[in-house]
């Protein structure tokens, strides 16, 4: 990895304090993204993945919080910083897309006034020069006729186009990090991978970095530089994307693989993980994976393992430790 | 109990020509006022197919393509406002409210939203009774139990969770739940309304599992809807492709999967994300599906469609027999694709 990433997670820890005792919701999450890169978070419901993304742009729901670890924005610590400070940072720095377009926009004011509102917040331009960049950020996204659109309001827009709309939005004050939390789960097949491949062009073209949350495998593949696998709140496999994806070496990352009707390969069963992913509240002891996995052995029971080097990835399993 | 003896590959279940058509006009004295006129939805309009036993027919397309419709219909939870349905040979219309409810045991259905599609308030026991009570099969209620049991076991669950309650599930877990309520009755036929679109896909990956098992020790024929094509392609042995209310392939999986004509199949395909890395060719989707209730002239799909000319704005085309499939499209039928 680069010298200086630009994010940086060390060892963040997220509490849920709750009456019957506190629930851990993510434990010793740490990895980081360089300049331009795009990590894409995978994980099946309750992993985490979503929890990971709020905790860095500073919008945990109460009464979650982060209880350890650090959270680093080129050098820079910011998961102590107080609210206001956090939300200079937040659409300046880190842009945010989230699953649902619809909530994500003001219903009551046209997308053109999201849009300047949220340049002039951040930005020392004119009204109208403000504008200018909207109607541009809207012609980038693909949006046919911006100059008409821009005085539209979001309920005129279909599902895809919002969601291009929220993207603009994202990218308005040039932040150098977007965190997308499941930006195309909501939308249909074809749409998704229209907005996929607009998300990663645009990154590109404003050399922002990308942390993608999503459950869609497909997506990552395509999207991706690396990817981290999250289970029960931890990390238990990150890599380069073909790695994680060709050459898994978490019991988990391969079930999960193998669990994925594929297009190319015919299999009359697909392979299986049987359970489910442990409740916060019953996670077991030792590796959190242990009471599903097909190698598992005594260590595995007792210690919980951290990433371990596998070759070209990182899993958190006993068995890819070098004897 | 056990279907009559039937040659293999009769078609267990015949659809002609169904349409179904909702009014979404505005109420009377808005268009009194407004002087808006009624307005009408054609969800499904005109579609055909056959489904023969022990078999699977999957119906892909994206939102608002009618494909849960076609399963409501089936099933009789909408009326059909065309066309007809056969079930083994008879048609429904033809039934008296008796017959139709004997035909009903033959038929079930599993629905999208495990969240949605079990009572709260009831135990699992008399979620996956209920069919067998309402059809008067087994009375005794030590039978009862030891059915359930039976039907909970052949999902994978135990004959313990009987006396949980919903919530006590996962999601996973439930809509198991209701694969147990569908097979109560021993139907023939099961329709599958996107079973495992809620799902994660490693319990994606159980669901299915289980699904594919029931097919083969029951014989069951299952008529599948998905806008997933890669589970599509797992559990279906012919694959429908439906746009804004019509049928625009019918065809084989695997002349389907391999040999794709419609173009609208076609940018499906390429839509899925390439998963292997294999650096596939793909050309790039355009467009969104349009306004159901100004659906475009002639073909549906010619706004997006690459091949389209002016032939594709006008004429609408109808599925027809094509090289061992069936199409509507005239850029396939005139060897412009």
């Amino acid at each position: 990895m680069d010298a200086t990433p630009l994010l940086e997670v060390r060892n963040l820890r997220v509490e849920f304090p709750s009456r019957r005792g506190t629930l851990l919701a993510l434990d010793d999450v740490s990895f980081s993204i360089a300049p331009g890169e795009i990590l894409g978070v995978v994980g099946e419901s309750g992993a985490g993945k979503s929890l990971t993304g709020s905790a860095i742009i500073g919008l945990l729901e109460p009464p979650g919080r982060i209880a350890g670890g650090q959270v680093l924005l080129a050098g820079q610590r910011i998961d102590n910083l107080p609210y206001e400070a956090m939300r200079k940072i937040r659409g300046r720095q880190i842009g945010a897309i989230f699953q649902d377009p619809l909530t994500s926009l003001n219903p009551l004011y046209t997308v053109g006034r999201q849009l300047v509102e949220t340049i002039r917040t951040h930005l020392p331009v004119s009204e109208s020069e403000a504008r200018q960049r909207a109607i541009r950020l809207l012609q980038e996204t693909g949006i046919p006729a911006a100059e008409a659109r821009i005085d539209h309001y979001p309920h005129q827009f279909s599902g895809g186009m919002r969601q291009r709309v929220v993207i603009a939005l994202a990218l308005a004050a040039e932040p150098k990090l977007i965190v997308a939390d499941e930006p195309t789960t909501a939308l249909d097949v074809s749409i998704q991978a229209q907005i996929i491949s607009l998300l990663r062009r645009l990154c590109r073209e404003h050399g922002a970095a990308v942390m993608l949350v999503t459950h869609d495998m497909g997506v990552i593949a395509e999207t991706c530089d690396r990817v981290a696998v999250m289970y029960a709140g931890r990390v238990a496999e990150i890599g380069p994307v073909a790695d994680v994806i060709h050459r898994p070496s978490h019991p988990y990352t391969v079930g999960l693989m193998g669990s994925i009707p594929s297009m190319d390969i015919e299999r009359e069963r697909l392979m299986q993980i049987d359970g489910a992913m442990p409740r916060l509240n019953a996670i077991p002891k030792g590796c959190a994976f242990n009471p599903r996995c097909p190698n598992v052995f005594d260590r595995c029971r007792s210690e919980r393992p951290d990433l371990i080097d596998a070759g070209a990835t990182r899993a958190a399993c006993w068995q890819v430790e070098p004897r | 109990m056990t279907a009559p003896a039937d040659s293999a590959g009769a078609p267990l279940v015949q659809v002609d020509d169904l349409a179904k058509i909702f009014d979404v006009s505005a109420p009377w004295l808005n268009r009194v006022i407004d002087r808006k006129p009624r307005q009408f939805v054609h969800a499904v309009d005109g579609v055909s197919f056959s489904i023969r036993k022990g078999r699977t027919l999957a119906l892909v397309g994206e939102s608002g393509c009618g494909k849960s419709t076609v399963a409501r219909l089936l099933v009789g939870l909408y009326a059909p406002t065309r066309g007809s349905v056969s079930f083994d040979g008879v048609d429904v219309r033809s039934l008296d409210p008796v017959q139709l409810r004997t035909l009903r045991r033959r038929m079930q259905m599993i629905f999208q939203d495990p969240f949605a599609s079990l009572n709260p308030r009831w135990k699992v026991l008399d979620i996956v009774a209920e069919p067998i009570r309402e059809h008067g099969l087994v009375t005794d209620a030590d039978e009862q139990r030891a059915k359930v049991g039976e039907l909970l076991a052949s999902v994978g669950l135990a004959a313990a969770d009987a006396d949980k309650f919903p919530h006590q599930f996962s999601g996973g877990q439930r809509q198991r739940i209701s694969i147990a309520r569908a097979l109560a009755t021993q139907p023939e036929f099961l329709v599958c309304d996107e079973p495992t679109s809620a799902l994660d896909v490693s319990v994606q990956a159980q669901v299915l599992n289980i699904m594919k098992d029931l097919q083969r020790q029951r014989g069951l024929t299952y008529l599948f809807i998905s806008h997933n094509l890669a589970v599509v392609r797992h559990v279906s042995d012919e694959v429908g492709v439906m746009y804004l209310g019509r049928l625009v392939e019918l065809a084989d999986k695997a002349d389907l999967f391999a040999q794709p004509r419609h173009p609208y199949t076609r940018m499906l395909l390429d839509a899925i994300p390439d998963i292997r890395m294999s650096g596939r060719q793909r050309t790039p989707v355009q467009g969104e599906v349009p306004n159901p209730l100004q659906p475009p002239t002639g073909c549906a799909f010619h706004p997006r469609c690459p091949l389209a000319n002016a032939r594709c704005s006008a004429e609408r085309p109808v599925l027809k027999a094509f090289q061992g499939i069936q199409i509507a499209c005239h850029a396939v039928e005139e060897g412009r694709a």
